[in-house]
Formats: structure tokens, sequence, C-alpha cells
């Protein structure tokens, strides 16, 4: 198990698969509200879903109607669990308080690969490795 | 970051989950940006009311907001709407449409936005929201922002729609970039010698720097401006405005023009220089291929008294082929009809409009393929957001359209 400690944007607790993007994420147009799906064209997460998991990307990128994107993806129940990134922007910061998601920044995302089980307490991010 | 024991209670929840909400976002933008402590503000500008941009998703958000009782703690106005909120039947908007965007801003009125009865404009500092030199506040809608801190040397970061919310409901924002001194000193020293006569040169002169300045503080010299010019306000209205657009600028500086631009070494020593000597590029940047013309649209930023005035002698005794909308505050729209100039526009074929904004509006859905404009800021977000082929130029190139129908 891997302990790191980054920035609380959001606090809270939650557990769930890693799902890590190398490329930032653009919630307005990037991701289906209805669907939790990555639509953007030639995004490495293009077509994967973001539901329930714990959302790793460097930083958000796109327009700032995107953190209503975040709230309707929490009204719909299909919000990641968490989000993680290296450092935050207000899109997607303003997104996870408005959508009750959980988000801590400033932390070393290479240390964490998709499949990994997450759990976020605070600014503690705990990761144990799926293989 | 330092809070006050009442912010850190905020946070905590004591005051309901309206506020928490609010503190919370108000805090993460200032850990983003790096604040210290946050700052009281004295007024906020709300951007996000279109309900073309936010959607369901946005209404519900803010619906929710307003049900746990977020009121507005200080003068809050808000930004345009998609439609005149009176006269959008005879726009040709959509019932189904009307209906929920007439419900944001009756949200917006609830949390006690313009005293709960919101007038929705880009130009609040037209219609008695002028904050006063070196004053805090929290503005969204860029171009409002740029006339803030620029002309009337007031103090805001370019808010987003719901950090714009958050500072209104907690008077808070963090102490981080223009609110700081480090932030308002210019980098780029721009150089004018292309000659400036009309409204639409100082929107072609912005579309220009915009795009070389990006996020930077610009030093105008040489502008051919005075203080109290006719037309002075306007043109940097209109100059901020497509700065605002074309590139990220929220404050500038004019020698001799605007209040901070004689404070000592507002020009830092490590400063670029470029020289604007033709506006040419400026008004050939935002033109599409398309020869039709399907609507003129005047009043990006929102109409002054003094363009309505200038567009009403424009088509004074023509009968224009192509709609002409002028899109300004309701009181600005009250006091033109008063005047009789707004009964000269419609002789003429064109209307007023109050409330509304053609970049954030269903252009398409409408019927209008092509608008021609005479702001640069107009015509970016015509093509940006409302996805449909613009024209820029002069007052005079726009009236031609809507006499000929072609560009």
């Amino acid at each position: 198990m891997l302990k790191l400690t980054g920035r609380i944007i959001k606090a809270g607790q939650a557990e769930g698969k890693a799902l890590v993007s190398p490329a930032p994420i653009s919630f307005l147009g990037g991701v289906d509200g209805q669907t939790g799906i990555v639509t953007e064209r030639g995004h490495p997460l293009e077509g994967k879903c973001v539901a329930h998991r714990v959302l790793v990307f460097p930083t958000g990128k796109g327009s700032t109607v995107g953190s209503y994107v975040l709230y309707q993806l929490a009204a719909n129940g299909l919000a990641p669990a968490a989000i993680l990134n290296a450092e935050s922007e207000p899109i997607v910061a303003v997104g996870a308080i408005i959508a009750e998601i959980p988000m801590v920044d400033q932390l070393p995302f290479n240390a964490i690969h998709t499949g990994d089980r997450i759990r976020v307490n605070g600014a503690t991010v705990q990761v144990w490795p799926s293989k | 970051m330092h809070l006050t024991e009442q912010e850190t209670a905020w946070l905590a929840g004591d005051a309901g989950p309206a506020i928490r909400r609010a503190m919370e976002i108000v805090v993460a933008l200032g850990k983003i940006y790096g604040a210290e402590r946050l700052i009281p503000v004295a007024s906020v500008q709300i951007s996000g009311v279109s309900y073309r941009n936010i959607g369901a998703s946005g209404l519900d958000f803010l619906r929710r907001w307003a049900e746990e009782d977020a009121r507005v703690r200080i003068p809050t106005t808000l930004n345009p709407t998609a439609m005149d909120m009176a006269a959008w039947r005879a726009q040709g908007f959509d019932p189904a449409f009307a209906a929920k965007q007439q419900e944001v801003v009756e949200v917006f009125a609830r949390m006690g936005v313009g005293g709960g009865r919101p007038i929705p404009t880009c130009t609040p500092y037209l219609i008695g929201n002028v904050p006063a030199p070196g004053e805090h506040i929290a503005w969204a809608e860029s171009s409002a922002v740029s006339y803030a801190n620029s002309v009337l040397g007031a103090r805001t970061n370019r808010e987003g729609g719901p950090g714009a919310i958050a500072a209104a409901l907690t008077g808070r924002t963090g102490a981080y970039g223009l609110h700081l001194d480090a932030a308002r000193r210019a980098t780029l020293r721009v150089e004018v010698t292309a000659p400036l006569h009309s409204i639409p040169d100082f929107s072609a002169l912005g579309a220009i720097v915009g795009r070389a300045a990006s996020k930077r503080v610009p030093y105008f010299e040489g502008l051919p401006l005075a203080r109290g010019d006719d037309l002075w306000q306007e043109k940097l209205k209109a100059l901020g405005a497509a700065m605002a657009a074309t590139g990220a600028v929220a404050l500038y500086h004019v020698a001799g023009v605007t209040p901070e631009a004689a404070t000592p070494a507002i020009l830092a020593p490590e400063h670029e220089t470029c020289v604007v000597d033709d506006l040419t590029p400026g008004y050939a940047l935002l033109n599409d291929a398309t020869a039709s013309v399907d609507l003129v649209w005047i009043g990006c930023p929102h109409a002054s008294p003094a363009e309505i005035a200038l567009a009403a002698e424009a088509v004074r005794g023509h009968r224009l082929r192509a709609p002409l909308w002028i899109t300004c505050a309701r009181p600005i729209k009250d006091a033109a009809a008063a005047q009789g100039l707004a009964a000269e526009i419609e002789a003429a074929g064109g209307r007023i409009i109050a409330d509304a904004c053609m970049a954030i509006a269903p252009v398409k859905d409408l019927g209008f393929q092509c608008v021609a404009t005479p702001s640069a800021k107009g015509a970016f977000y015509l093509r940006n957001l409302a996805g449909v082929a613009a024209h820029f130029g002069t007052l005079e190139q726009c009236i031609a359209a809507a006499l000929t129908g072609e560009w």
C-alpha cells in the first residue's frame, strides 16, 4: 500500500478503482452527463465510463460550464467516487464542490495506475496497486 | 490560508449548507490561486445566465442552491439572458426555451440578485453598479471586468459563474491576482500609430492587442483619446471587450486616460513593446466568407444611450432589408423609447432588445446563419459560441449590410 498526501479541494471520504488519464479532461463536450462516458474524440479515456471510479488526471480544461456537467453526473448517480489531480483548476474544482465529489490535488499522480484500489480520506490518498 | 473565526464557522456549515458550499468554492479558488487570506468585496456581477449555456443541469443546481436559502449579502447584478424577457415572442423564441430562461432569472431573483428584481446586462456600470476606484469587487463577465479594472480603477479577477455567486453569498473573495498591486503592472507596452476614429476602430485595435497580449496587462501609448472626449467611455468599453475576447486581458492602462496609468512604475521595467500601425488585420480577423447577412447586431457589450443614438441616426429614413437588433439594458431601452429613438429605429425595420445577448442566444434556432456586427467581441463569440458565420466591420458597413442583406 502506498500512502500519498495532497491538498484538499473538496473534503470527503471515498473508495473506488482508479481510472487514470494522462491527458487533461474537459467535462463540457468531453464527458456525457447522461451516461458518464468520455466522448472526446481521441482522448485516452474515450469510451470509458467515469461513474464510481476514482478519476485521476493532471488538470481540467475547456469551458467553465463543465462544472455543471459534474453536477449533472452526480444528479444522475454517475459521478466519479473521487477526483485526484496533479494541479487543480477552477472548472473541475467548482464542479467537485457543487457535486459533492471528494477532490484532492498536488499529488504525484504517476504513482497511480488504472485498476488500483484507492481510498481517499481528507488529504490522504491510499493506493493498493492492482499488480 | 488564514481564515477568520466567522469564515471558519461558515466553512464548517454553521450558517447552513448554502453558505458552506459558497465558502468551499471561495476557499478552493483562493487555494488554487495562492491567496493567503480572503477579502471583503463591495459588489458582484454574475455570469452564466443564458439557459442555452448552463442547460438543465445548471438550472437544477441554481434551483437547489436557492432552495437551501442562498441569499446574496452584497449588491449583485446579473449578466444578460438569451432573450428579451418581455418581448421574446416577437424575437421568435420557442415558449419551452423561454420558460426555462425565465426560471433561471427567477431563481437569481429569489437569491436577492438585483434586490430581487434583476436587470440582466453585461454593462452594470451603465445602470448604477459603479465601483469606486480601489474598491475590491468580484465580477464575472470579461468585458465588465475589464471596464471595472481599467476605466473605473476597481479591483477584480475574472470570476466564473458559480465563483461569482459564491462571492455574493459570502461577501468575500481570495486575495490574489488583480486584487494585489503586483499583478496590476503592465508588461506589454502598446504603441498605437494607426489612426482611430470610431468605436469599432477601438474594437479592431482590441482584437489585435488581445491576441498579442494573451493574459498580460497592456499599457497604451499614443491612443488618440482623452478623458471626457465624445464617446470616450464607449471607445474604452469596446477596446476592453475585444481584448477580453481574443485574449484574456482583464486590465489595461491608457496613458493620460485611465486612473492607474499615472501610478509610479505601473509599466514594469521588463515589458515588451508592440506597435499597432494598421487596424486592417483586426477587422480581417473576424470575418467569414458567407456573403448574405441575415441579422445585424449592435450592442456587444450592451449599447449605451449614445450608441443607440448613433444607430438611430445611421438608419434614419432608410428601410432595412435584414433585421437590425440593438441589445442593451432595459432602463436604457426605456430611455431610448422615451426619447423617440426606438420609434426611429423601428420605422427603419430595426428593434431594440432589452436583457439579451446574441452571442449566448440560440441564434441558429432563430433562423439566422450569418450575423454582422460592429463589435469584435460580438463576432468572436457568434462564431465560437453561437456557432454561426459572422462579419465584423464599421457601423457604416453593418448598416449597409442591413440595407442590402449582403456583406
